[in-house]
């Protein structure tokens, strides 16, 4: 059992755990603190693929961001420290019972398809190369190379290739965009959001 | 060896040592696992000591900016022992858990919030590879792995059960959420003109003399940046002026209302902690890092740490330069420390509404401008003066690249090469990680 | 035996099925938040196992980066409009949201 079996088994129980915590809890901070594990352990499944920057894009965005923001909605909207909706046992059933339909499909689907195959038919490189841009000195040194992907220059792929190759596309594009398209909803859900009367008293809903 | 408690010095040393008498060989993983062992024992130390040492300092600058003496019964005549005694009382409370309270999560949260801080001393370097892991993206890391502090805070407010803790848990919440944006883009500032987020060659950039080299005098924007970074610190460790949603006189206690014994004490670690954190991050990104400042002594320095890079083994010579670093370093964290006691006792308190409204009318924006004004300032000393930096050479070429990177150009051969260029280029690359790895590492 | 694609497609996958159970069975709506946010991580693990075992290289990583971030701004909204909701109907059971119903 290497080190890294051992990490891959520990992190990937703790996300599983917490993703079926989530399902089953009935109260819904406990059910945002299962989500919290599920996805803080996603973050060191990120680091054990060599993913730094995505790691700790994680941890600050999903985790100390969107995990907040979940946690605020939920104090606003609880209407007692204990308040627990219940789903009825039925639905809870068929819905147990779908999911393990789904899930055996989908991985029964992943477990058969030959990625080697795959790979060289889609590609046209073997699977156990190394893929493109993988920095065999820092594995892990993600930042530089995601940082010149984002502002629109490829030298994990432009490097050392002819010049008749011309130059690969990089993500500026999408950058942008989602940089307007976060303002704009950003914008949008403090509008939403703002603080207006309740329903008992005149209110423009 | 520069880096005695390095991951990768530690591995080297417990890979196949046998111990006798029985003849185990220890193999690699377990080496890894021991040398991580060996880390989180020497940080966990750290993490509880440095608590105890403030917390007597806060104590005793209090006392005497108030005209009073603070302890001074408990281990001498300055009280040096008095964090002890407060230790062993906390430990002896009764454990109180309010009946309203949700039981799991009430008893979880203040781990939490002291897992976030102690993560952060992970990439902290203490001294020339004196770190636990040195991550090519740690500022983003940390900043990352302290954003969480928030998760802690809001849990013990929600769920104690009670409405202090509740206005004060939420009160609490919003303003770190609020400070962490100009808490990272102040911290974006000096990287602007570095060019790397990895805190140790940041501070190795910074060698020599501190007006020249350090990078708060790089450009007039991370002169200002580093006290808008430190106002904005103090207000993300809840300390006064922006403690209001935990003083004893507005809110009983805020969020740790609830909370007694051991449990309350564990957030207090978490916030020394946390101020020890922020002042270390100040001094490597502004201050110079472990380097004194004076341009003999780091150069003397530097050239020991040199001259042992080669070697095998354990270098006295290089190891006392190291020791000196980290004090250095140490001295300039606790400095800004005191600051931040200073300026809790001298300053009243803020309101809630204004400590939100500073953040949001006013920092957010004078930081979004230092940024862009560090962005373009190369750019205006290009078209006046023709260089990038005012000082010194330009930075990029101070810390040269260990080994080209595949996916980086190299550096234009016409760039000048200075001595400690050319001699630091031959220390091995320290990529030094607790994880696993089964290829090489270097 | 070394950890292999398959393993992490696998964790990919329960994470997307809990998701979807979440969303089906949940009645708070911010239950029903948090499966959307367990399916956009699953599909993330996915990615960026990819970017690692397979010659994607560091294209997985730049997505998932991206949806990262849309995923924030997408909680925003969501959150925004529960809170519309609660607002409205004082109580955040989606069961309750039944106005249009024939």
């Amino acid at each position: 059992m290497t080190g890294e079996r051992f990490l891959f088994l520990l992190f990937a129980l703790a996300t599983c755990g917490g993703a079926l915590g989530v399902v089953i809890s009935q109260n819904v901070v406990r059910m945002a603190f299962s989500l919290v594990i599920a996805l803080g352990s996603t973050s060191g499944l990120f680091f054990l693929l060599h993913a730094d920057f995505v790691a700790a894009t994680q941890l600050l965005i999903y985790v100390g961001g969107t995990l907040v923001l979940l946690i605020f909605g939920i104090m606003l909207t609880a209407s007692g420290p204990y308040v627990r909706i219940k789903t009825s046992p039925a639905d809870l059933f068929l819905a147990a019972g779908v999911g393990f339909l789904v899930l055996f499909m989908i991985v029964g689907t992943v477990m058969d398809v030959d990625w080697e195959q795959a790979s060289i038919k889609l590609t046209g490189r073997a699977i156990a190369e190394k893929p493109i841009g993988y920095n065999e000195l820092g594995q892990g040194n993600t930042a530089r190379t995601i940082a010149l992907g984002l502002i629109g220059s490829r030298p994990d792929k432009d490097l050392g290739q002819p010049a008749e190759k011309g130059l690969s596309t990089g993500y500026l594009l999408p950058f942008e965009i989602v940089s307007v398209h976060l303002l704009v909803v950003l914008i949008g859900a403090a509008y939403l959001a703002r603080a207006r009367r309740r329903v008992d008293s005149s209110a423009d809903s | 060896m520069s880096a005695i408690f390095a991951a990768s010095t530690l591995v080297d040393y417990f890979d196949g040592l046998t111990i006798s008498p029985f003849g185990w060989e220890i193999n690699e993983g377990w080496a890894l696992v021991i040398a991580a062992l060996i880390h989180v024992f020497v940080l966990v130390n750290v993490f509880a000591l440095i608590p105890l040492f403030f917390i007597w300092l806060e104590r005793k600058v209090s006392g005497r900016i108030q005209d009073r003496l603070g302890p001074t019964r408990v281990g001498g005549r300055f009280g040096w022992l008095q964090g002890l005694a407060d230790g062993i009382k906390l430990i002896q409370k009764e454990d109180l858990v309010p009946k309203a309270a949700d039981s799991m999560l009430f008893r979880v949260a203040p781990y939490i919030a002291c897992i976030a801080v102690f993560g952060t001393f992970m990439v902290l370097p203490f001294s020339d590879g004196w770190v636990a892991v040195a991550a090519d993206v740690g500022l983003f890391l940390l900043v990352a792995i302290l954003s969480l502090e928030v998760l802690g805070i809001i849990l013990a407010g929600y769920c104690s059960g009670s409405k202090w803790s509740l206005y004060g848990g939420m009160r609490e919440a919003a303003q770190m959420v609020s400070y962490e944006i100009p808490l990272a883009i102040c911290a974006l500032v000096p990287i602007v003109a570095v060019g790397t987020l990895n805190l140790g060659e940041i501070s190795r950039m910074q060698s020599g003399w501190f007006f020249s080299n350090w990078l708060i005098f790089n450009n007039p924007f991370t002169f200002i940046a580093f006290f808008v970074y430190f106002t904005v610190a103090t207000a993300g460790c809840k300390r006064a002026p922006f403690d209001l949603a935990e003083a004893e006189s507005e809110l009983v206690g805020g969020f740790h209302t609830e909370y007694s014994g051991m449990r309350w004490s564990f957030f207090f670690m978490a916030e020394y902690a946390a101020m020890f954190v922020v002042s270390g991050v100040a001094a490597i990104l502004f201050l110079g890092g472990w380097h004194t400042g004076i341009g003999w002594i780091d150069q003397a320095f530097d050239s020991l740490r040199i001259s042992a890079a080669g070697q095998d083994g354990f270098v006295l010579s290089c190891y006392f330069a190291n020791v000196i670093g980290m004090v250095v370093f140490v001295i300039k964290a606790s400095l800004l420390v005191f600051v931040q006691i200073w300026v809790r006792w001298t300053l009243p308190r803020l309101r809630i509404d204004q400590v939100m409204m500073t953040c949001l009318k006013y920092l957010i924006p004078i930081s979004c401008f230092l940024f862009l004004g560090a962005v373009l300032w190369p750019i205006l000393l290009l078209s006046t003066l023709d260089r990038t930096t005012v000082f010194s050479e330009p930075l990029g070429e101070k810390v040269p690249r260990r080994q080209p990177v595949a996916s980086v150009p190299a550096p234009s051969a016409n760039q000048d090469v200075t001595h400690r260029q050319n001699s630091i280029s031959d220390r091995p690359s320290q990529r030094v990680t607790a994880k696993p790895e089964g290829d090489d590492r270097r | 035996m070394d950890v292999e694609l398959n393993h992490y497609l696998f964790v990919g996958a329960v994470l997307f099925v809990s998701g979807i159970v979440c969303m089906a069975t949940k009645r708070n709506a911010i239950g029903v938040l948090m499966g959307v946010e367990l399916v956009l991580n699953g599909a993330n693990v996915n990615f960026v196992a990819f970017s690692r075992y397979t010659p994607l290289g560091i294209d997985g990583q730049i997505v998932s980066l991206f949806v990262i971030v849309l995923a924030a701004a997408e909680a925003a909204v969501a959150l925004a409009i529960a809170l519309s909701f609660y607002n409205n109907h004082l109580t955040i059971d989606v069961d309750r949201g039944d106005e249009l119903q024939g």
